[in-house]
Formats: structure tokens, C-alpha cells, sequence
């Protein structure tokens, strides 16, 4: 028997490092796939996020953050998107619990408060556009309406999904799928929380510092 | 309101007699592969094992197709180009009007990095990196369908282009505000942000999707530390993927929203700046030549070892090389406009970062150097596109080094010198690696070599031709020619570009000798049949099951103990001889259920982006709403799974014998 043979037959033996334990269980595969995708998610705000650092002041004339942005109306969208991580995290403990009237329960208030959230933006935008701020005024304004419409559409697309869920629970049941359907829904719902900390401190805290 | 949006009988170029040409005589084709695949009734078949397959086996072979599809029309683009430089001096205007060139160009880059590298490189790392690692699929089977079909979309919707309305005319890079509505009115760059960003989605689905696969699953026993230099490159190029992706969406969807909807990210007026454009352009595209090149870089040094039947050099420098180089290549986007008007600071930090890069690279060269040297070198054809890579690549990555110097660029910005080093770095790198990779896994995929002989005929054409094409674009460089000329005065110019065109037709040579190598090995399949799994004396896992691999891959996950695990199982079991190791049982298989949902969704993305570029509204709504009920139904399916009896893996077993056993 050659070496090779021999630390063959040794390394088989020996006890295996994490990296070395074969393919991870589905549930953490996915979760861990969803984490990537959040990651070029947050790339792809950061692309925006950047082009409203550059375009911020490039006002043309037409009016600034300044003079536009409504913080007691942002501070309530705020609210609304936090509470709503919440109500978030306690729909996920009702799933790990299979309670399903307390699934419902949690992801009704947590449509209602993302609904919310995106009815005060849409009436911010409304109200913007009517007084003459509209994105085709200046690059500032165009990268505003981007960067926040970009993050709205995220939430809408979240409300979507969370309806679909509600209905995949009511029709299928708490089967493996739906639970890591319902685990990268929660992840995809927090993750717009933290972007829009962002949004919140680099557009709306400091775009009114003139 | 017109219900065609901005589609009339004015869009066909009925007056252009090349064009006309080429769409009709693409439209046949299509009609006759269809016609011949339905008559021959084939459709079933087609649909079931390939149009409808989650296999990642199945779906890398696809993006191939898809890629050599493409190769041929980014190629027909490059004649005419060198054609009409050939003879468009002095007084002449050549044959092509300078609206149509202008395409050409856009076409021919647009098409070969976007639809022909990628999807050649993401069809090799498809095919090989589940088998390296030892596992069964990806890590999200259905997911990779739904990207190869964005990509297939994206490719419909820019060669749709070409019969209907027209193509950007800005240059593969679309810079604003060239690119904005008020210069560049038509529907040609419309075109080219919508099949970007649909195939763009698909990349980074792709990128998520690998990236999982490569961390997440590997078979028991395959640390980092013991992934083939392939994975490991793969690895690096979807990072970069994930990273650099969203940047190129983002700027595409601020571009579209200048066009569609009169905003001012990047106009002349209002506070626009274009320069933002190009920044973040080459934020994505400068590391978009990593993703290519560095899977490329990881078929040289699979090739290199196996055919030095050595292991491979410096390991873990290589390793520690591409992951430095998947770094760095992030941090040096700037060279690419030196001459914008940073300051000298700005631009001499990225000058010397683009050179850090060259040390990296370096260490990869004398790896594959010291790899050969004092091996048993088999000289065949992927061999060839090694070698052939390494004395190419070399001079011109010498030639990059060169154009890093921010003042040396300043004379050389925009000049053919550039073109010829871009092609001199990306040809020898990219290309020669995806013709090694192909020859190389062509019997894993399909069970027979391809023929050696019209694969050494066609390397030396290509190299002979490219080296007879780029050179005397160096020349004409230093000359002052600039790119993108469609014709030009100065006389003496013209003889290194007919040099040049002769070069091109001697890579077409090239380009034959590889569709006759294709032929000939059908014909003689029998000959060329790969029995064993292992045609070249492999070292890593692909080669240790059947060829081509069941659909299960591994009726059991090999147990990987060191480096190059399959050369281990190989030396253990010439050891071992003589004591058989038991019979295993087999166990029923679970393999993900093959769906139609990438096909469809595909079909709904082109219709989608096309009502997009023509203005078609209530087509667009049509277009996402079938997207959205397609997922639907694939979110309701009950059956996620098929099972594959014991009997028929072990039946598989018996009928292709392993030369070792895990």
C-alpha cells in the first residue's frame, strides 16, 4: 500500500470541517440564495443612490429637497415601515408555530401598514408633481422620484408577494415550499426596511440641509 | 392613438438590399429548421428533453448552441467592418452607407461580448462546475431555465432588430447624450437597452444562482481548498456577476427613463451629467472582462494539468491570484475615459491599479509555465489554444500595461491601437478559452471526441488570421487612425487595413475548419467514442462518471479526500486491485421536475420588450401580465419532483462501468 493509499484511507476517517459536510439542507441553500439576491438588490439601489449624491444639487433653477420634502409625512411613512417589520417578524413566529389564524392576522396588518406606507408616497408624489416639481423638471427631482419610486415599487412588489403567500398557505398548507417561500418573503420585507433607513437619512434628513 | 405604437410598414428596410438579404436569408433558416425538426417529428422531443429541461447539463449545451449561433453573426459583422475599411479610402465611400456601419459596429460589439462570450462562458460553468464539485444540479434547477431563456430573449429581441426598425448606432457603449431620444431619436438603441436589460436579469439570476451552488453544495469532503481551479474561477466571475450586474441595470433603467419619460439623468440641459453615464458604465464593464476571462483562465489550467498529467502549479497561489484579481478588478474602471478630465491624482491611482492587476495575472502565467514544465505534455488541440493563448496574451496584456499610462493614453484614447489591444487581450483570452473548454468537454457532454486533425487546422488558422487581422490595427493606431471610421483620406492607411481584412477571411478559414471538425466527428462517432468517462486521463470529478453524465450525475456523491479527487480515486483503486470493494445498493434519486416555465416566461419577456421598444402599450401590459401568471402557476405546481427508481440507476450502472468507484 503507497502512501496515498494510506492518507486516503486516513483522511476518511478523520472528522470533516464544516466546508467539508456536503451539500447544505435545501431550506439554508435557499435562504442563503436569497441573501445573495438581497445583496445585488442593495447594489442596485446603491447605483441609484449614487447618482442622487451626484445629481442632488443640480436643481436647474427649480426647487430643492429644501423647499419640497414634508418630514412629519415622511416620519409616519417611517412609522408605518417599521411597525410593519414587526408585524413581519410576528407572522414568521406564527408559521414556526403553524398557527394559522395568527399568520393571517400578522400579514393583513402588515399589507395594511405597507399599504399605507405606500398611499402617503404616492400622495407625496401627487402633491410634488402638482405644485411643478416633477421628475422631467431637474436631475435632482428625476433622481428623487428614481431612487424613492424604485424603493416604492419594491414594496408593492412585497404586498404582491405577500398576498400570493397568504393564498399559497390557505391552498397548500405550511409545506416545506411555502415555509421557505414565507422565510425569503420575511428576509425580502426587512431588507426594505433597511434601505429605506437609508433613503430616509441621505434624501430626506440631509437633502433639507439646503 | 395609434394601437401599434410606433410600428409601421416603414420599419422594414425594404430598400436596403444587404439587409433585406441577410433577415431574409436568417428567416429561412429559421423556417427550415422548424420545418425539418416538425416534419421529422422531433417536437415532442424537443420540448421534453431540451426547450422544457431543468438539467444543468441540458441547459449549458443550450447557452453553447446559442453562443456559436451567435459567434457566426457577430463574425459576419466583423467582415463587412473590415470589407468596407479595405477598400473605403481616399475618395471612397466602400458599400456601406455611414448609418448602416454605424449599426454594424454597435451590433458586432454589443453582440459579441453581451450574447456570445457570456452565454459561452455561462454554458461551459453550467455544464462542468455541478460535476467538478460532485453534486447533481445547481442550486436552483428551475431558476437557471428562466435565466438561459432571458438570455435567448434578449438575443430574439437583437437580431429581431435587424428586420424590424434598426439598431443603435452609438457604439456598443451607448454613451449619452449621443444615446438620449433628442440625438438618437429611432428605435435602435431602444433595442439595445431592452435585450440587455431582459438578458441582463438572466446574468444575474445566473451570477445568485452559482454562487449558491458553488458555497453551499459540494459533494462530502470538498473544502475550499480542494475545489478544481474551474470552480474556483467560476466562483470569482459570479461574484463579480452579483456585483457589478445591478450597477449595469441601474443605468440602462436611468437611461430608459431619460428616453421614455423626459427625465435628466444624463441630457445636455437641466442639470443632467453624462459623465455619470459613463462612470457607471465601466463601474459594470470594466470587471464584465474579468466575469469572461477568468473561467477562461480556468480551462487553461484544467487543461494545462491534465495534459502535463501533473497536478497543477501553485495551487493556492492560482487560487489566491483570482480571487485577488476578482478584487481588483473593481477598483480600476476609470482607464477607460483617462482623458475625461480627472484630475492627474485620480487618474494616476487608477493607472497604477490597472497595472497591480498585470502581477496577478503574471502568477497565473508561471503557474501554467511550471504546470508543463517536466510533464508528459500531450500536444492535443485544447493544448494548442493554450499555448496559443499564453504567447498571445502575453504581448497583449503588455500592450494594456502600455494604455495604463494615463499620458500615453491620452495619445492613444479612441485610436485603432485600442481596438487592437481590446481584441488582442479578449480573442487569445476568452475566445481560444472557450474553443479549449469546448474540445476539452465536448466528449463529457456528448459521448465522442471531436476530430484532432480539422481542430489543429482550424487553431492555426485562427491564430495565423487574428495575429494577420489586430497587428496592423496597432500600426494604423500609432498612425492616428481613429475607430469607427467609415471612411477616411489618409491613402496610407489602407494597405495594413487589407492586410487586416485578409486576416479576417483567414479566421473565416477558421471558422470553417470548425463546423467541417463538427461534421467529420458525427460522421465518425463510432470511431471517436469515449467508452470509459474519460477520454483525456482526467483529474477531477467530471470524468469519472458516464459520457455523457445520467441526469442524475453521481448515482452516489463521491467522497472527495484531497485535490484533484478523481486522480486520488484512480491511483487508490490501481492499488486496491484485486480487493473489490462490495457492491453498493442503489437508492431512488430525487431530480427536480422539468417545467415549461423559463420557455414561457421568455415568450412573454420578447413580447414584453418588444411592445416596449415600438411604444405598444397595451401590448407591454399583456406582456408583464403573462409573466406574472406564468409564475403563478409555477408557484402552484404540487409536484416539484420526480423520483428515479433504484433499478434504473443501477441498470445505468452496469451498463457503464466506472474505471474507480468513489
Amino acid at each position: 500500500m503507497n502512501v496515498a493509499v494510506a492518507a486516503y484511507d486516513a483522511k476518511q476517517d478523520a472528522i470533516a470541517p464544516a466546508s467539508e459536510a456536503g451539500p447544505a439542507p435545501k431550506r439554508i441553500v435557499v435562504a442563503f440564495g436569497f441573501w445573495v439576491f438581497l445583496l445585488s438588490d442593495i447594489v442596485m439601489f446603491s447605483a441609484l443612490f449614487a447618482a442622487y449624491a451626484v445629481l442632488a444639487r443640480a436643481t436647474a433653477g427649480g426647487p430643492t429637497g429644501a423647499e419640497l420634502f414634508n418630514q412629519v409625512n415622511v416620519a409616519i411613512q417611517t412609522a408605518f415601515l417599521l411597525i410593519s417589520s414587526y408585524t413581519c417578524g410576528m407572522m414568521s413566529l406564527a408559521v414556526s408555530a403553524r398557527q394559522r389564524l395568527n399568520t393571517y392576522m400578522f400579514a393583513l396588518v402588515t399589507f395594511l401598514l405597507g399599504a399605507g406606507f405606500l398611499y402617503l408616497e404616492v400622495h407625496e408624489f401627487a402633491s410634488m408633481i402638482a405644485r411643478g416639481a416633477t421628475p422631467q423638471r431637474s436631475a435632482f427631482l428625476s433622481a428623487f422620484f428614481t431612487v424613492v419610486g424604485c424603493h416604492g415599487l419594491h414594496v408593492t412588489a412585497g404586498l404582491i408577494w405577500l398576498a400570493v403567500m397568504m393564498a399559497q398557505v390557505a391552498f397548500k398548507g405550511f409545506r416545506p415550499s411555502v415555509d421557505r417561500r414565507l422565510l425569503c418573503f420575511a428576509l425580502f420585507w426587512h431588507a426594505l426596511d433597511i434601505i429605506w433607513v437609508w433613503l430616509f437619512t441621505a434624501v430626506y434628513l440631509m437633502g433639507i440641509r439646503a | 392613438m395609434n394601437l401599434l405604437g410606433k410600428l409601421s410598414w416603414s420599419a422594414i428596410p425594404f430598400d436596403q438590399p444587404i439587409i433585406m438579404g441577410a433577415s431574409g436569408g436568417m428567416i429561412l433558416g429559421i423556417v427550415a429548421v422548424v420545418a425539418w425538426v416538425t416534419l421529422k417529428g422531433y417536437v415532442p422531443y424537443l420540448w421534453n428533453e431540451w426547450l422544457t429541461s431543468v438539467d444543468h447539463k441540458r441547459i449549458g449545451v443550450m447557452y453553447i448552441v446559442l453562443a456559436l449561433l451567435m459567434l457566426l453573426r457577430g463574425f459576419s459583422d466583423a467582415i463587412m467592418m473590415r470589407a468596407q475599411q479595405a477598400v473605403a479610402a481616399g475618395g471612397a465611400q466602400g458599400y456601406l452607407p455611414p448609418e448602416h456601419f454605424d449599426q454594424i459596429f454597435s451590433a458586432h460589439g454589443t453582440i459579441m461580448i453581451f450574447f456570445v462570450a457570456m452565454p459561452f462562458i455561462i454554458g461551459l460553468m453550467n455544464f462542468v462546475v455541478p460535476l467538478q464539485l460532485g453534486v447533481r444540479d445547481v442550486a436552483f434547477p428551475t431558476l437557471n431555465s428562466v435565466s438561459l431563456w432571458l438570455t435567448a430573449s434578449g438575443i430574439l429581441l437583437i437580431n429581431i432588430s435587424l428586420f424590424v426598425g434598426e439598431f443603435a448606432k452609438t457604439g456598443w457603449v451607448a454613451y449619452p447624450p449621443l444615446s438620449e431620444l433628442k440625438f438618437s431619436p429611432g428605435v435602435g438603441v431602444d433595442y439595445y437597452l431592452w435585450s440587455l436589460q431582459i438578458s441582463g436579469v438572466g446574468t444575474l439570476l445566473t451570477g445568485i444562482n452559482f454562487v449558491t451552488t458553488i458555497l453551499k453544495t459540494r459533494a462530502p469532503g470538498m473544502g475550499y481548498m480542494r475545489m478544481p481551479v474551474f470552480c474556483w474561477t467560476a466562483l470569482a466571475s459570479n461574484l463579480i456577476i452579483v456585483a457589478v450586474f445591478p450597477i449595469l441595470t441601474a443605468t440602462f433603467a436611468m437611461l430608459l427613463l431619460d428616453r421614455y419619460l423626459g427625465f435628466h439623468f444624463f441630457t445636455v440641459d437641466a442639470g443632467g451629467n453624462a459623465m455619470m453615464y459613463v462612470n457607471l458604465f465601466w463601474m459594470w464593464g470594466h470587471p464584465e472582462v474579468y466575469i469572461l476571462v477568468l473561467p477562461a483562465f480556468g480551462v487553461y489550467s484544467e487543461v494545462s494539468a491534465t495534459f502535463s498529467g501533473k497536478p497543477l502549479f501553485g495551487y493556492r497561489s492560482m487560487v489566491a491570484a483570482t480571487m485577488v484579481i476578482c478584487v481588483l478588478s473593481m477598483m480600476v474602471w476609470l482607464h477607460h475615459f483617462f482623458t475625461m478630465g480627472a484630475s492627474a491624482s485620480v487618474n494616476a491611482f487608477f493607472g497604477v491599479a490597472s497595472m497591480v492587476i498585470g502581477v496577478p495575472t503574471g502568477v497565473k502565467v508561471f503557474n501554467w509555465l511550471f504546470t508543463m514544465y517536466g510533464g508528459r505534455v500531450r500536444f492535443s488541440v485544447p493544448v494548442l489554444w493554450t499555448l496559443g493563448f499564453m504567447v498571445t496574451f502575453v504581448l497583449g496584456g503588455l500592450t494594456g500595461v502600455l494604455l495604463a499610462v494615463p499620458p500615453v493614453d491620452w495619445q492613444m484614447h479612441n485610436s485603432l491601437f485600442l481596438v487592437a489591444h481590446f481584441h488582442h487581450v479578449i480573442i487569445p483570452g476568452v475566445v481560444f478559452g472557450v474553443f479549449a473548454g469546448y474540445m476539452y468537454w465536448f466528449p463529457k457532454a456528448f459521448g465522442f471526441t471531436l476530430d484532432e486533425s480539422w481542430g489543429r487546422r482550424a487553431f492555426w488558422c485562427w491564430f495565423i488570421g487574428f495575429h494577420l487581422a489586430f497587428m496592423p490595427l496597432y500600426v494604423v493606431g500609432l498612425m492616428g487612425m481613429t475607430r469607427r471610421l467609415q471612411h477616411y483620406d489618409v491613402v496610407s492607411w489602407q494597405p495594413w487595413l487589407i492586410v487586416a481584412a485578409v486576416g479576417t477571411a483567414v479566421i473565416f478559414a477558421g471558422v470553417v475548419c470548425q463546423i467541417l471538425q463538427f461534421v467529420v466527428s458525427i460522421r465518425n462517432r463510432e470511431a471517436l467514442r469515449d467508452v470509459t468517462g474519460d477520454p483525456w486521463n482526467g483529474r477531477t470529478l467530471e470524468w469519472s462518471t458516464a459520457s455523457p453524465p445520467p441526469t442524475w450525475n453521481f448515482a452516489f456523491l463521491p467522497r472527495v479526500s484531497d485535490r484533484d479527487a478523481y486522480w486520488v480515486q484512480k491511483t487508490v483503486a490501481r492499488a486496491k486491485q484485486g480487493q473489490s470493494a462490495q457492491p453498493r445498493e442503489c437508492e431512488p434519486i430525487e431530480v427536480p421536475k422539468n417545467t415549461a416555465t423559463g420557455f414561457v416566461n421568455a415568450f412573454f419577456a420578447v413580447v414584453t420588450g418588444f411592445a416596449l421598444i415600438w411604444h405598444i402599450w397595451w401590448m407591454v401590459a399583456l406582456g408583464v401580465f403573462g409573466g406574472f401568471v406564468t409564475f403563478l402557476v409555477f408557484a402552484f405546481r404540487d409536484q416539484e419532483e420526480i423520483e428515479i427508481p433504484a433499478k434504473t440507476i443501477a441498470q445505468f450502472d452496469r451498463d457503464h462501468p466506472a474505471e474507480a468507484t468513489p
